[in-house]
């Protein structure tokens, strides 16, 4: 019961669960964004009324997806000043200049090519239109370069000291604060993974409608410009995942050793999968490579790394309490998120195999059903993927990273906001269960009508405020041919 | 005090401005949808009204909210966390009425639903961002962090900061009633019912900002800084000037210039507001344990403002691109062919 009036708690669980569902559909709208951008080219290009039909079609599911991430988006950007007062307080004089830099570089950007993208099509060149349409994406990319330096900043702080009353970061060094050791591999990381999601949401569309018999030159389209951007983007994955590796085990000895459960110092070996028992610390599994993490973050197989024990004897990482340390939860989500990938890969690869030249995929009813379900790999990824780069960093909001500034760290706890009692608390995040499950029956209804509709310009195109009754009739009528 | 400091006091300001005016007008069409739309057609044109920009003018608030985080981080903390229920509930209003803007037209059976998200969605926060600028003026009781110490939402309820509410709402009802009316076919039943509308929350407005004002010299008794008095007395008599200047062009029919003066009487409450809070973000109420929230014990370090003066320097002048392109796509007046 102690649980429903700790507000450190509830705080955190209202955190992870509105930027976990912000974080469904921001993912699929960059990752479907690219797909949308490159329809559109290719409409620009052959001026192909299917093409068209085929861009009008990314556009609807596309906007109506970004719609959902703007408005849950809103929710994070001030959560810091309701939730985080104390955080807020704290490193106001670093972290406010990202997120406004964000609003100004990214989200008028793409608010008002979006406009365009939605209502503008017969009110500018189709050069103009195809244009919006990769600035909306591209302003969803320095979105998530923003928010990314700010998330970054809270992981391996840099440009920063403490200031002499001890109260407060404050900054020393704008740029080295931006291009903090962790920014480059984390951004990277991130949005290979989210064209990764949005590709295999292509795929899934268009293995859908092959199954179902419909639409297949749309599909094999869909298909194979997915399959593309997939394999590209499961190859680059390696390198962009290699390098958060080895910038953890730099910088964040803690979470590295929660993601592979080292209670003692070790050779870390490499775990497939695994259960770590947090009372008797050690890792449960039936088969290891022995020194295999080792390898992976350094190369050498004998790089022995801290244990959570011996980190908790220094000075930096004194506040743990090792018995607290959701060791387990690190690890699974690590370990899941490695899986994934492996999942992630295998499905790229025969997606492009099979769906080049001849497009063998055509007849291949078991690889459809394979992309139907696909998205799931790297939707699962990218949440658990969070999942450990966020809990890893616990029981600090602001990590004290190994080449961070003596100082600049702040215990979780110590960063809520006083003001808000426990009840304020269940009243909204009850608020928040109510309306995001309502909203996401909204989105799974708007976006299956757009899906069984599919990729047809039976109303006046994308004009998407047509008076819904006869919208209505023509697309059922369209639905049931 | 530093001139940054000074000069970012001010520009957070012009955000909230920006804000007041661009989004005010969606805000006031969302809550006025149903009394100016009866037909299905009628809603589509209403909401096409607003369709391409509206994602565009709630941006100005992301970016006020983050420009104070940025330049004033006690008062972003003091503000969001003391009025945590009615910022939450501006946020659930924000993003109901977002997404039923987006998904009411391709979701009919589920129409009257969203039709009631984007209506609700719009009256919360076009209500509570008054009530709770309105606090702020009138001062709230401070702990010794700076933390609110009042009562939770009620506590955030006086006669000022409701009229003061009730004033931001009015404004935004006459702007949307003026947008409409300017976006509309002069013959349409939607343009005859909009100009009813916009007639009416224009003399609401001024009876309001009457008794704000009464209220504000007989209960808050603000504290005007050196000069500022005159500057607000200055902006006082623009609102007014503006307002009936709004009016008289309303009824000749110039609709153009009967929203602009509109906007322009917006800006001018802002600016009120701004002088007679200067040097203070955050007032503390008589017997609070804390100080005062002010530009001075509130800035962040001068390296910081200067970095964010950079970006402004940078961004304000696309932001500005970006709109003039998104009005000038989207001007004229529209009709119901042209949304079917």
């Amino acid at each position: 019961m102690d649980a429903l009036f700790d507000v450190a708690l509830l705080s955190r669980i209202q955190f992870a669960v509105t930027v976990a569902y912000h974080f469904i559909f921001v993912p699929l709208s960059i990752g479907l964004g690219l797909i949308t951008a490159i329809f559109a080219t290719k409409y620009y290009r052959s001026r192909d009324e299917k093409d068209g039909a085929a861009m009008h079609f990314w556009v609807r599911i596309f906007t109506a997806t970004f719609a959902i991430g703007v408005a849950t988006g809103i929710t994070m950007e001030f959560s810091f000043g309701t939730n985080w007062a104390d955080y807020s307080r704290f490193v106001g004089d670093i972290f406010g200049a990202p997120l406004a830099a964000e609003a100004l570089f990214a989200f008028f950007l793409e608010s008002v090519f979006l406009g365009v993208l939605l209502f503008g099509e017969k009110r500018v060149s189709p050069k103009f239109y195809t244009v919006s349409a990769w600035l909306v994406w591209a302003g969803s990319c320095l979105s998530a370069l923003w928010i990314l330096i700010a998330n970054s900043w809270m992981q391996t702080p840099a440009g920063a000291e403490l200031a002499s009353d001890g109260s407060k970061a404050v900054i020393t060094d704008f740029l080295a604060a931006a291009f903090n050791p962790s920014i480059l591999p984390r951004y990277t990381h991130v949005i290979v993974a989210l064209l990764i999601l949005g590709a295999f949401v292509s795929m899934a569309v268009g293995a859908w409608y092959l199954l179902k018999g419909k639409h297949s030159d749309f599909a094999m389209k869909t298909v194979r410009i997915g399959a593309v951007v997939g394999i590209v983007a499961s190859c680059v994955m390696i390198v962009t995942a290699h390098a958060s590796a080895v910038e953890v085990s730099e910088e964040q000895p803690t979470k590295l050793a929660m993601m592979e459960g080292m209670y003692n110092d070790e050779v870390p070996p490499l775990y497939a999968f695994g259960w770590v028992d947090e009372e008797s610390q050690q890792v449960i599994t039936p088969f290891a490579i022995p020194g295999g993490t080792s390898f992976l973050a350094t190369g050498t197989w004998d790089a022995e790394y801290a244990g959570l024990n011996s980190l908790a004897e220094t000075e930096k990482y004194g506040e743990m309490n090792v018995a607290d340390m959701p060791v387990n939860l690190v690890f699974q989500s690590y370990h899941l998120m490695v899986a994934m990938y492996g999942l992630i890969m295998l499905t790229a690869i025969l997606a492009i195999a099979f769906s080049m030249r001849g497009g063998r995929i055509a007849t291949m009813r078991w690889l459809q059903k394979l992309l139907v379900v696909s998205p799931l790999f790297p939707f699962i990824a990218i949440q658990v993927g969070w999942i450990t780069a966020e809990v890893g960093r616990q029981p600090w909001v602001v990590y004290p990273s190994t080449s961070g500034p003596d100082g600049v760290s702040l215990l979780t706890n110590n960063a809520i906001s006083q003001a808000v009692s426990a009840p304020e608390l269940l009243l909204t995040l009850a608020l928040f269960a109510v309306v995001y499950a309502f909203l996401f029956i909204g989105w799974v209804r708007v976006i299956s009508h757009f899906i069984k509709r599919g990729p047809v310009d039976a109303v006046a195109a994308v004009e998407s405020a047509a008076p819904a009754a006869p919208a209505a009739k023509t697309c059922d009528a369209k639905d049931g041919e | 005090m530093s001139a940054l400091a000074v000069l970012w006091f001010f520009l957070i300001f012009v955000l909230i401005a920006g804000y007041f005016v661009l989004d005010g007008f969606d805000l006031g069409v969302g809550v006025l949808y149903r009394a100016l739309a009866k037909t299905d057609a009628e809603r589509a044109l209403v909401r096409r009204s607003i369709g391409p920009v509206w994602d565009g003018n709630e941006v100005w608030l992301l970016t006020a909210g983050g420009a104070l985080f940025a330049a004033f981080p006690a008062a972003y903390a003091t503000t969001f966390s003391g009025f945590y229920l009615a910022v939450m509930l501006v946020l659930f209003g924000l993003i109901v009425r977002a997404v039923s803007l987006e998904f009411g037209a391709h979701d009919p059976k589920w129409g009257r639903a969203w039709d009631a998200c984007f209506t609700i969605g719009s009256f919360l926060p076009a209500l509570l961002l008054g009530v709770a600028l309105g606090n702020v003026i009138a001062g709230v009781p401070l702990a010794a962090n700076g933390d609110y110490a009042g009562v939770p939402l009620l506590g955030l309820l006086s006669p000022f900061t409701l009229v003061v509410g009730a004033l931001g709402f009015a404004m935004c009802m006459a702007a949307g009633a003026a947008w409409v009316a300017l976006k509309t076919e002069r013959t349409s039943a939607v343009h005859g019912r909009a100009e009813k509308q916009r007639r009416v929350w224009h003399v609401v407005a001024l009876a309001l900002f009457v008794v704000a004002t009464v209220l504000a010299f007989a209960v808050v008794k603000p504290q005007f800084a050196p000069g500022m008095l005159v500057a607000g007395a200055i902006f006082a008599i623009a609102f007014v000037v503006c307002i009936a200047a709004s009016i008289a062009q309303a009824k000749k029919g110039n609709d153009l210039a009967a929203f602009v003066l509109q906007s322009i009487a917006a800006v001018c409450l802002v600016a009120l507001t701004a002088v007679s809070l200067f040097p203070n973000l955050v007032v503390a109420a008589p017997g609070s344990v804390g100080e005062s929230i002010t530009l001075m014990n509130a800035a962040s370090s001068d390296t910081s403002l200067a970095w964010m003066t950079g970006i402004a320097c940078i961004g304000v002048p696309l932001v500005l691109v970006y709109h003039v392109i998104a009005y000038r796509v989207f001007s004229g007046r529209i009709a119901e062919e042209d949304v079917a």
